[in-house]
């Protein structure tokens, strides 16, 4: 078991692969959510496309694109920041439908009674709209993490030295094959139970009765 | 100059006109009710005088401003122009202090502290203060409809506009409202859309009755319940006030 520390190596890139991501597909999330769902018909439609070619086309085409496509028209990116950009992109376009879902689901009375105060559409977006659409994802959310935890194993395909890649190079020196991915899937299937467990406790730190899942709602007599 | 001005109001949605033509004005302080069947417009009318849904045809002026002029900026108009809603709207991620200075605060840019004061007054003056820090999710409909009303008052507005406030609560609620409705009555000029002929026939200082998508007659209560100038006037009262039962 002296492989442990490349292993642990290994995990740190994942981990860093997974939550920049998770942390910039939130931002784009939440740009081209609003954008699909606020902005003026052309920069809705450009929120759009972008959306659906990302989710049209599968993460490791959209890697190789950017890993090995890319140096063809002069830009040349290091493995790790071809996967951060990649699993970026991707991310954000599927966190923009989770947010859009939630932006749509709510009622269109909060909108109204928001504009009817006097707030423009700005204020009652980010005052009143985003902060029960942030809420109400979080479940998709935490799915979008967990997703993104193991598929920044695929990352290994255009040379990000991640969890799964040492896992494999160890093995591969070793021919201790069972052992070594055996434990991997044990460190990515704890990881999953302790970020789901986390999630979970900040979710029903921040519930507000009435607002979101059933789980959430309080029940008055 | 009249404060409330609605001068010719058309409104369609896609082939339907639902207002054929309104005009009526209003003065500081006055309460006016408007009243007739369900689908004749009422509603769209306080949405058109806000601005929510604006009228394809005709003017409305507040206060000697024009209003329905495209220039105007309407976030500035809509803070002079309350609105409670049938279904209360609350914001459900606030709690009841907060719906109501989260107005203060984002729309007239008071400083919390001085907002969430402000906020306190106007749920004592609906009797909510001990529901505070509740949200919309524990409170019941009358209360939630009291917070509503509060929210509407503590952006101090030329007028409030209420659109069936009472129609979505339980019969035993609705009393909870109608008093705070009536309490401030004549402290603040409102125009409300009700069935509620109790309240029209002890509150409002004139009745407007709609019916095809314009004012067939409005008068004060007395000469709209017992000597109304026209026949369909008197039938729809004589039916609600039976249907609703005398207040």
């Amino acid at each position: 078991m002296e492989s442990l520390p490349f292993l642990f190596d290994g995990l740190k890139i994942t981990l860093l692969l997974t939550f920049l991501s998770l942390a910039f597909g939130f931002l784009l999330g939440i740009v081209l959510a609003l954008g699909r769902v606020y902005a003026p018909k052309i920069a809705s439609l450009i929120c759009i496309s972008y959306i659906e070619i990302i989710r049209g086309t599968p993460l490791l085409v959209q890697l190789f694109i950017l890993y090995f496509g890319l140096p063809s028209a002069g830009i040349r990116l290091t493995p790790l920041i071809a996967a951060l950009i990649g699993l970026s992109l991707n991310s954000g376009a599927y966190q923009a439908e989770y947010l859009r879902g939630s932006i749509q689901s709510i009622k269109s009375g909060q909108m109204v009674a928001a504009r009817s105060l006097g707030m423009t559409k700005l204020q009652a977006i980010f005052s009143v709209i985003l902060p029960q659409a942030l809420r109400t994802s979080i479940p998709a959310w935490s799915n979008e993490l967990i997703y993104l935890l193991k598929y920044t194993s695929i990352a290994y395909i255009i040379q990000v030295v991640e969890l799964t890649a040492e896992g494999k190079f160890i093995a591969a020196e070793t021919f201790r094959y069972l052992e070594v991915f055996g434990m991997i899937a044990i460190i990515y299937l704890c990881l999953t139970i302790v970020f789901t467990e986390v999630i979970d406790r900040i979710e029903h730190k921040i519930r507000i009765p009435g607002l979101g899942t059933k789980k959430n709602q309080m029940m008055r007599d | 100059m009249h404060m409330l001005e609605v001068k010719n109001v058309h409104k369609r949605y896609g082939k339907t006109e639902v207002l054929k033509g309104v005009d009526f004005t209003m003065d500081k302080g006055e309460t006016k009710v408007v009243i007739g069947p369900s689908g004749t417009g009422k509603s769209t009318l306080l949405r058109c005088i806000n601005q929510l849904h604006p009228p394809e045809q005709g003017e409305v002026w507040l206060e000697g401003v024009k209003i329905t002029d495209p220039k105007v900026d309407i976030n500035k108009v809509r803070r002079k122009i309350g609105f409670v809603f049938q279904d209360f709207n609350l914001f459900t991620h606030l709690t009841a202090l907060r719906n109501v200075s989260i107005g203060l605060e984002k729309v007239l840019k008071m400083d919390k502290g001085a907002a969430e004061k402000r906020a306190m007054d106007e749920l004592k003056r609906v009797g909510l203060e001990p529901h505070a820090n509740q949200y919309p999710a524990e409170l019941s409909g009358g209360q939630q409809q009291r917070v509503g009303i509060a929210r509407a008052l503590a952006m101090d507005p030329t007028i409030i506009l209420f659109d069936e406030p009472t129609s979505a609560l339980d019969p035993e609620l609705i009393g909870e409202v109608l008093e705070v409705m009536q309490s401030i009555a004549h402290e603040v000029t409102m125009l409300v859309v009700t069935h509620e002929m109790g309240f029209a026939r002890n509150v409002a200082d004139e009745i407007i009755f709609m019916e095809g998508g314009v004012i067939v007659e409005s008068g004060p209560p007395k000469q709209m319940f017992y000597s109304p100038k026209h026949k369909r006037t008197g039938e729809f009262l004589g039916k609600i006030a039976s249907l609703y039962g005398e207040e």
